[in-house]
C-alpha cells in the first residue's frame, strides 16, 4: 500500500512540475496584455522588465478612443454578434431539424453538399462574396453585410441534426396526434429539449462573430462602420499611435470573453468538442 | 421519421437560400473568374491569363513555400503538444484541474487581432519582454522581425499558442469517450501506462486526431491575420507571406480578382488533396 501510494505521489509531483511551467507560459501573453494596457507608453518602451500592472488604463483607453472611435466600434461588434447569433442559431437548428426528423426528396444531396463544404477553404468564396455584397447588392459598410453572408455554418447544422435525431419519436408523435402543427412542435417541444446544445452553439457562434476579422476588414472598412477588431487592427503597425491604447482595446475585447468562458466553461467546451466551429 | 417534402423544405428554405447565394454561386463564380482577365472593363474570358501567370509567378511560389513550411512544421508540433496537454489534463493524479484547463483553453477565446498586438510587443527587438528575458539569462537578443527564420518561427509560435488548447479540447473529449473498462482490463493485465497510450488511446483516437489535422490544415492553409498584423504584411521582404496574404494583396489591394481567384482555387485544391490523403491513410490502417 505505502509503496504504491508513494509511486503515485512521485508521478503526481512530476506531472505538476511539468504542467505548471507550461501553464504559466500559456498564460503569460494574457498577463502581459493586462500589464501593457495599464502602462504609460514610456513604460512599455523602457529597458527594464515590467511584469506588474500600473495605473494607466484610463489614459490608455482615452488615447484609443481618440485614435479610433472604439466605443462606437464595440457597439457595432456587440449588436452584430448578438443579431448574428440569434439568426444563426435559428437557421441552423431549423435546417438540422429538417435533416434529422423528416424523410424528403433530395435529402441525400443536401446532406452531401453541406458535409462537402466543411473541408472547403473559406478563401474560395471570399472574392465572389465580396463582389456580390459590395458591387451587386451595394451593401458594403452595413450591418447586413456583416451578419448575412456568415449565416451559412455547416458544422452547426450537423451538430443540431445530431442532437435532434437522438430525441425519441414518441414525444413528437404524441403532439402530432393532438393536432399540433410542425413548426409549433419544433419551437415549443424540440428546441427547449435541445437547450444544452443550443447554449453551446450560441456561445461558439457569438465568439466567432466577435473575433471575426478578415470579412469585416474587407466589407466594412469605413471608419463609422468598423467592428472593434477591425478598428484595433488599423492601429497595429502604425508608428504614431499609443501602444498602451491598443493593449487597452485588446483587453476590452478579450477579458469579457474570458469571464464568459469561466462562467460557461461546460457549454463552451461542449460546443468546441462537438466541432461547432470552423 | 416522416415523409413530408413540403414541411422539410419549409424548415430548410432560409438556410438553403443563404447557402445558394453566398456559397454555391460563389464557388462556381470563383472558378469562372479565375479564367477571366479582370482588370479590363468589361471582364473578358482569357483561359490562360491568370493560371499561366500563376505558374510563372515567383511571388506565388514564395507564398506556397511559406504556407507549406508552416503547415509541415507547425501543425504536427501543435497536435503533438495538444495531445500532451490532453493526456496530462485527463490524468486522475492532477490537482486543481480547472486552473490548468483555464490556462490552456483561454487562448481559444482570444481574437486574432488582440493576440497579434500582444505578440508584436512581446517580441519587439529592444523593448520586447522576450528579448529582455533572453538577455537576462545571458542569451543574445533575437531580431524577430527583420530576419526571415525568426519571423517564421514567431508566426508558428503565435499560431501554436492560439490553437493548441483548442485541439486539446477536442482530443480530451475524444479520450473521455473511450470506455473506462478497456483501461481497467489493461491495468489488470499489468500493461504499462505508456503502452496503454500507444496501443489503446492512440488507435481509438485516430478519427479525432484526423479531424484535428484536417481542421488545422484548412486553417493554416488560409493563414492571414498573423502574417498581416504580427510580421507586418508578410515581412521581412515577403519572408512570411502566405497564400492567404497573397490572395488578400492580389484581390483587395491590387483589385486583381481573377488572379486572386486562381490563388484561392490552388488553396482549395491543396486542402482537398491533403484531406483526401489523410482520410485514405486512416482507412488503410483500419
Amino acid at each position: 500500500m505505502s509503496s504504491l501510494s508513494s509511486a503515485r505521489l512521485r508521478r503526481s509531483i512530476a506531472l505538476h512540475l511539468f504542467l505548471t511551467p507550461l501553464a504559466l507560459i500559456w498564460l503569460f501573453p494574457l498577463w502581459m496584455m493586462v500589464v501593457f494596457s495599464t502602462m504609460p507608453d514610456n513604460g512599455i518602451f523602457s529597458p527594464g522588465i515590467e511584469l506588474l500592472p500600473h495605473g494607466n488604463f484610463v489614459d490608455n483607453f482615452n488615447n484609443l478612443q481618440r485614435d479610433t472611435n472604439f466605443v462606437g466600434a464595440i457597439g457595432i461588434s456587440v449588436s452584430v454578434a448578438v443579431t448574428y447569433t440569434i439568426l444563426s442559431v435559428l437557421l441552423t437548428s431549423m435546417a438540422g431539424w429538417a435533416l434529422a426528423r423528416y424523410q424528403f426528396f433530395g435529402k441525400g444531396v443536401v446532406v452531401g453538399i453541406i458535409f462537402g463544404t466543411i473541408t472547403l477553404p473559406y478563401a474560395v468564396v471570399l472574392i465572389p462574396q465580396f463582389i456580390m455584397v459590395a458591387r451587386d447588392f451595394q451593401l458594403a459598410n452595413t450591418w447586413v453585410a456583416l451578419i448575412v453572408p456568415p449565416l451559412f455554418n455547416s458544422l452547426g447544422v450537423l451538430f443540431m441534426r445530431q442532437s435532434f435525431s437522438m430525441m425519441p419519436d414518441d414525444l413528437f408523435d404524441a403532439a402530432r396526434v393532438e393536432g399540433v402543427k410542425e413548426w409549433r412542435i419544433f419551437l415549443f417541444v424540440a428546441l427547449p429539449l435541445a437547450r444544452p446544445m443550443l447554449a453551446a452553439l450560441a456561445i461558439i457562434l457569438f465568439l466567432a462573430s466577435w473575433n471575426n476579422y478578415l470579412w469585416p476588414l474587407l466589407i466594412n472598412s469605413q471608419p463609422g462602420s468598423m467592428t472593434a477588431p477591425v478598428a484595433l487592427g488599423t492601429l497595429i503597425g502604425l508608428t504614431k499611435v499609443s501602444w498602451g491604447g491598443i493593449m487597452a482595446g485588446a483587453v476590452m475585447l478579450t477579458v469579457p470573453m474570458l469571464i464568459v468562458f469561466v462562467l460557461l466553461q461546460r457549454h463552451f467546451i461542449a460546443g468546441i468538442a462537438a466541432g461547432a466551429v470552423k | 421519421m416522416r415523409n413530408r417534402n413540403a414541411t422539410a423544405y419549409r424548415f430548410l428554405a432560409p438556410y438553403l437560400l443563404i447557402f445558394s447565394v453566398f456559397w454555391v454561386w460563389p464557388i462556381i463564380s470563383s472558378f469562372i473568374i479565375s479564367f477571366q482577365a479582370t482588370r479590363t472593363v468589361p471582364w473578358r474570358f482569357a483561359p490562360g491569363f491568370n493560371w499561366g501567370r500563376l505558374i510563372g509567378d515567383p511571388a506565388f511560389f514564395n507564398a506556397l513555400k511559406n504556407t507549406l513550411l508552416i503547415l509541415v512544421i507547425q501543425v504536427p508540433v501543435m497536435i503533438a503538444l495538444a495531445m500532451v496537454m490532453a493526456v496530462l489534463l485527463n490524468s486522475p493524479l492532477l490537482k486543481a484541474r480547472g486552473l490548468y484547463r483555464f490556462a490552456f483553453f483561454a487562448p481559444v477565446v482570444v481574437g486574432e487581432v488582440a493576440y497579434s498586438a500582444v505578440f508584436r510587443l512581446m517580441f519587439s527587438l529592444d523593448f520586447g519582454i522576450v528579448n529582455k528575458l533572453l538577455n537576462s539569462v545571458g542569451l543574445p537578443k533575437i531580431d524577430w522581425f527583420s530576419n526571415v527564420t525568426p519571423a517564421m518561427a514567431l508566426i508558428m509560435i503565435a499560431v501554436t499558442w492560439r490553437w493548441a488548447g483548442y485541439n486539446a479540447i477536442i482530443l480530451l473529449a475524444g479520450m473521455q469517450s473511450i470506455p473506462e473498462d478497456v483501461y481497467e482490463a489493461a491495468t489488470l493485465d499489468r500493461v504499462s501506462k505508456l503502452k496503454q497510450f500507444f496501443y489503446i488511446t492512440l488507435p481509438l483516437l485516430k478519427p479525432v486526431i484526423v479531424f484535428c489535422l484536417v481542421l488545422s490544415i484548412i486553417g493554416t492553409m488560409q493563414l492571414f491575420t498573423e502574417p498581416f498584423l504580427i510580421t507586418e504584411r508578410g515581412g521581412p521582404g515577403g519572408g512570411t507571406e502566405t497564400l492567404g496574404l497573397l490572395l488578400y494583396r492580389q484581390g483587395f489591394r491590387s483589385l486583381n480578382f481573377g488572379y486572386a481567384s486562381a490563388v484561392a482555387y490552388t488553396m482549395a485544391a491543396l486542402a482537398i488533396a491533403i484531406t483526401l490523403v489523410e482520410l485514405w491513410l486512416t482507412r488503410e490502417k483500419q
